[in-house]
């Protein structure tokens, strides 16, 4: 019967799309029988006691063992079906001890997903197979719904509050998510990929921050990492004071050091001030830098390096 | 066929289909409908009919008790702020002004079954005159909301509240508008419909055999109390 | 006069009176201020028909913007995406709030009712025109907010997109209230005539099983009308206010609304269903000249399912953001539905076994209704079941799903009421050939249009989605395709009606040989109904053969 779920459903994409594909199938073969059981009397009926002037017929008003036979046997099954249903929610619902946690911000009319380290994608969700993944969703402006019909999983984004579920990828490929609460003229456009990829593909993939630096000319790319790491906290870049140097004008210039040495501002010097910024600190400036050692990757520091030589 | 207005008042138009001159020959009230069969039906069903809707109004008001207990759960200590601006003073005298209208309400429709209409008049009009009391004690109150800037939502600019920016004084006061306000429409529409009934019954339309729209009035009119009932201890005295 | 009356005869013997309730008065005038609850009846009749016809061509649309994917038409592209979303939310708000709430209880209950009753009016004539003048008013809203700019927030109206949103939405807000405040009058007159006028001798357990299920109908339009009201007061002071009670930017909850929202609008669910099941509880036994199978258990599952109905809400919410404990809870209660429904469907089958059946176009609505309804209640097991549900859930299954129950459930039982009682109303028979043929041709395009969308749905295509992928293409062009025999379907059904009020036959009083009061009066009834007040003398579906005394 394999054609006809395939028929039915699209791709079992996840460990929870065979267990839902099972329930669906059990209950498709339930109605099916159900349906015929009231249909076939009522064709049969019909026929058979089609009009015949004249005919009286019997005056049966109830039968109270045939009623008590028609309610009880479609509540046992209900029972049934209701503690399964519950079963298969809660593989949904709660998840796995160990899982990646991936931030899901939806809006008007993207997706954006940020892994555990910072990385962030838009319409792109790239997961490991055969692990476990757990989505934390919240919305930017109205309702949306996160559904990747392979994975069998959707949940509706509510802003001011975050929902969640979890689930496993079975199948290296790409897929397809949707929007599926109703949020507007581009409702219909709002879909992501979902790349399900082997371990290697996927740590290849993290360790590059996805491609979306390939999408900015590095100085760009530079001036997002400014703004989503933090720099933006300490130095500006208009050339006012604040606790680190500005960035303005800062690139070629020979800055004085605290103890007395100086050096020109290069860029071994931007890079070294970025991993090891205890090392060489601009006079008048405390030494509060924290280090973005592990937390910057290549491209990034590449962008934010050419970002400070932009700022002339 | 008797003199009153009624008939008439009920059956502008000649035309009806269900006017009362066609077929019926035998001289019955002329306030009886003729879908029913008789007097008493008539009044019983109307009381079923005032019934139900008393039902379909305190679930609206459920409504709004529901919405205020969620935002209550919400914001509970900027609501237990917010309560304080209210002033218990005018709010309790206004309960006490709404007590007496409903005995007097007791009292009009008591004269009326005991066909003593003059005292019907009289006690309409002093239920009238409560619920005018009433109106006159919650306009000061809003009077004083409006100078403080204690209003709903985005026109709330209160100072000097305690947890400052939080909206849980604004939703407080959102929900004290619409409550006391739908509260207020309803003392409103009494006061309209008691005025009426007092005319028609100076006119000498009401009776011990006929005093249904007294009746039905006065079961509104103790609706709009009890609801006010509730809604000074969940406004005034929250704790 | 005493003769035998065989169970399931004809009977036309009596002389027709000269006036009755259409000529009794004439002129407009006449019309717009008559008490009569058949005219009423007919007034509405005539409106809801028209608030069809609204929504049937927004529907045509949204299935026409959906025949490709690129939204072509010979070959140019004529909708984009704001126009489609305007259509399905025009489509939803009209078909719900302008026709199927009001369809049956307040057109064909109105005027069978209180006959039914052996009543000469309901309980609250004036009421029962103002709750039409309220219908009227609330058209002429809702059509405003259309013309002003329309609405395209979906006919759920959620938050906060509606809060947020451009367009009409406070005045089509207020449409829907003020069709609220129409339905509760209607649902409070019937409950009131229920109670108090019935015919005498006449009990509970005497009432056509009609009656009963306008009954229920009647309770939740009593009892959750009013939280719909006051929901949609809470969105316009929302909108106007920004209290912060729905809308998260200002501290609001969206899912708050839902609760409210659905809250009245699960049971509304019923206010559609339960008039459509009443009426297939009335055809079942007269056309099977039998008696009705299992009387008490239909009419306790009538009343049981208007109570179950206050407590299902939450199914709506499974991936909304409710608890996990809400979700069980709300599941398991989902299922109790199952239970009274499947009563009436095996109690309507039981009748017709012994019976002695013939297939005028009423009873090839109710074979239709039994088919469709089948399949709309038994898809509403994947989505009581909790896991599947959020595979199910806002995809086109759903939109097959309740088109099933709504459409093939309702809409089919309410035209085969309305042919039903066609010959009582007007005093015509329509042409039985063309009747059937109508019913023919809207059954098999009813299945394509919405069978062909359960396949669809579970395949993962959401709903109110104007660009889709091109998998889909083959499945919506059919789907499309669908539309079309249905449309064209209720179209030969509207033209055969309408053409038998110039050309048809006169109608016997009695033309099915029916039993419960209603066809007691002439065909069409004199302004009281009832020349003499009708007494009980038997149970609504006795065929027994018997005798019977005309006075």
């Amino acid at each position: 019967m394999d054609w006809l779920r395939s028929a039915l459903l699209p791709l079992q994409g996840s460990e929870f799309a065979k267990e839902i594909d099972l329930m669906y199938m059990a209950i498709f073969w339930l109605s099916v029988v159900m349906f015929f059981a009231l249909m076939v009397p009522m064709v049969w009926f019909s026929w058979r006691y089609r009009y015949v002037p004249g005919r009286v017929t019997p005056h049966q008003t109830h039968n109270t063992a045939l009623e008590v036979f028609w309610s009880v046997v479609p509540l046992l099954i209900c029972v049934g079906l209701f503690f399964w249903g519950i079963w298969g929610y809660m593989h949904f619902a709660v998840g796995p001890g160990e899982s990646m946690e991936i931030q899901v911000t939806a809006k008007k009319w993207l997706w954006q997903f940020e892994f555990p380290d910072g990385t962030r994608a838009v319409n792109e969700l790239h997961v490991p197979v055969n692990k476990s993944v757990h989505l934390v969703m919240t919305s930017e402006d109205v309702l949306h719904d996160f559904f990747i019909p392979d994975m069998r999983v959707k949940r509706d984004i509510v802003p001011g509050r975050y929902t969640e579920f979890w689930f496993t990828p079975t199948v290296v490929g790409e897929h397809t998510s949707t929007c599926a609460e109703y949020c507007g003229k581009g409702h219909s456009d709002m879909r992501a990929k979902v790349f399900v990829d082997t371990q290697e593909k996927f740590d290849d993939w993290m360790a590059t921050g996805g491609d979306e630096w390939m999408k900015h000319p590095p100085e760009e790319w530079g001036k997002i990492q400014w703004d989503q790491k933090g720099c933006a906290t300490c130095h500006t870049i208009d050339g006012s004071k604040s606790k680190g140097p500005s960035w303005k004008g800062i690139f070629g210039k020979a800055e004085k050091l605290k103890g007395g040495a100086s050096v020109t501002v290069d860029e071994n010097y931007l890079r070294e001030s970025m991993l090891q910024p205890q090392a060489k600190v601009v006079d008048g400036f405390e030494p509060i830098m924290p280090t973005f050692q592990g937390l910057l990757r290549e491209n990034e520091i590449r962008g934010l390096v050419a970002f400070i030589k932009s700022l002339q | 066929m008797s003199t009153t207005t009624a008939d008439l008042h009920h059956d502008p138009h000649g035309q009806d289909p269900h006017g009362h001159g066609n077929g019926h020959g035998h001289g019955h009230d002329p306030r009886h409908q003729h879908h029913f069969a008789t007097m008493e039906q008539q009044f019983d069903t109307s009381k079923i009919g005032m019934w139900l809707f008393l039902a379909t109004e305190v679930l609206t008001f459920g409504g709004l008790f529901a919405g205020f207990g969620l935002m209550q759960n919400k914001y509970p200590r900027e609501f237990v702020e917010a309560h304080l601006q209210l002033q218990r003073l005018p709010g309790a005298a206004n309960t006490v002004v709404l007590l007496i209208s409903s005995f007097t309400m007791v009292m009009a429709v008591l004269s009326a079954r005991t066909n003593q209409i003059a005292k019907t008049v009289r006690y309409l009009w002093l239920t009238v005159g409560c619920a005018g009391i009433f109106m006159c004690i919650k306009a000061y109150e809003y009077h004083h909301k409006f100078e403080e800037g204690l209003l709903p939502g985005m026109f709330y600019h209160h100072e000097g509240d305690l947890i400052a920016g939080s909206h849980g004084y604004s939703a407080f006061f959102s929900f004290y508008f619409m409550m006391t306000g739908l509260h207020g429409l309803h003392v409103l529409i009494g006061m309209g419909m008691l005025s009426w009934l007092a005319i028609r019954a100076k006119r000498g339309e009401f009776s011990d055999k006929y005093y249904t729209p007294v009746d039905l009035v006065g079961l509104f009119w103790h609706l709009v109390d009890m609801i006010w009932i509730y809604l000074f201890p969940l406004y005034y005295l929250i704790s | 006069m005493e003769h035998t009356l065989t169970a399931g005869s004809v009977t036309g013997d009596r002389p027709r009176p000269e006036k009755n309730y259409l000529n009794q008065t004439t002129g407009i005038w006449s019309w717009m201020t008559t008490v009569d609850h058949k005219r009423i009846g007919i007034m509405y009749l005539v409106a809801i028909s028209a608030a069809f016809l609204i929504g049937g061509v927004f529907a045509l649309l949204v299935r026409l913007a959906l025949l490709n994917p690129q939204h072509t038409l010979f070959g140019k592209e004529w909708v984009t995406a704001e126009a489609y979303n305007r259509f399905f939310t025009l489509h939803g708000v009209v078909m719900v709030f302008l026709f199927i709430i009001p369809s049956v209880p307040a057109s064909l209950a109105n005027f069978v009712l209180p006959m039914m009753l052996g009543a000469k009016d309901v309980a609250f004539p004036r009421i029962n025109l103002m709750s039409f003048y309220l219908w009227c008013a609330g058209a002429v809203l809702g059509i405003t907010s259309m013309v002003l700019g329309a609405v395209d927030t979906g006919w759920t109206f959620y938050t906060p997109y509606s809060t947020t949103t451009d367009g009409t939405v406070s005045l089509m807000t207020m449409a829907a209230f003020v069709l609220g405040f129409s339905s509760i009058f209607t649902g409070l007159n019937f409950i009131a005539t229920v109670h108090k006028l019935r015919a005498p001798g006449m009990g509970f357990f005497d009432m056509p099983l009609f009656v009963w299920g306008i009954y229920a109908t009647a309770l939740i339009q009593i009892l959750a009308t009013p939280v719909l009201a006051i929901t949609l007061v809470l969105l316009m002071i929302e909108r106007a206010f920004q209290i912060g009670i729905f809308d998260s930017r200002i501290g609001g909850d969206p899912v708050l609304f839902q609760h409210f929202f659905w809250f009245y609008s699960h049971p509304a669910v019923y206010i559609m269903i339960l008039p459509g099941m009443a009426i297939i509880s009335e055809l079942v036994p007269t056309f099977c000249r039998k008696t009705m199978f299992g009387y008490r258990a239909i009419a306790y599952s009538s009343v049981s399912l208007a109570l179950v109905s206050f407590i299902v809400w939450g199914h709506h919410m499974f991936v909304a953001g409710e608890s996990d404990l809400a979700n069980v809870i709300f599941s398991a209660l989902t299922f109790l539905v199952a239970i009274p429904s499947g009563v009436k469907m095996f109690n309507w089958l039981s009748t017709m076994y012994k019976g002695n059946i013939s297939f005028e176009t009423p009873m090839c609505y109710v074979l239709s209704f039994l088919f469709l309804f089948a399949i709309g209640g038994l898809t509403g097991l994947f989505f009581s079941t909790l896991a599947v549900d959020i595979h199910l859930t806002d995809t086109y299954f759903v939109v097959a799903h309740f088109h099933y129950v709504m459409m093939g459930g309702t809409v089919i039982a309410f035209l085969g009421g309305l042919h039903y009682w066609w010959p009582k109303m007007t005093g015509k028979m329509y042409k039985e050939i063309w009747g059937q043929v109508g019913c023919l041709l809207v059954f098999i395009g009813f299945n394509m249009t919405f069978g062909s969308q359960f396949i669809m749905g579970g395949q993962g295509m959401p709903r109110r989605y104007f660009n889709y992928l091109d998998q889909f293409q083959p499945i919506h062009a059919f789907s499309t395709y669908g539309s079309w025999v249905l449309g064209s379907g209720l179209f030969l059904t509207a033209i055969n009606l309408l053409a038998s009020l110039k050309m048809g036959e006169p109608a016997p009083d009695n033309p099915w040989g029916a039993t419960t009061m209603e066809w007691q009066s002439s065909s069409p009834p004199i302004t009281h109904n009832f020349e003499e007040q009708p007494v009980l003398e038997h149970e609504p579906y006795d065929y027994r053969p018997r005798t019977v005394t005309h006075v």
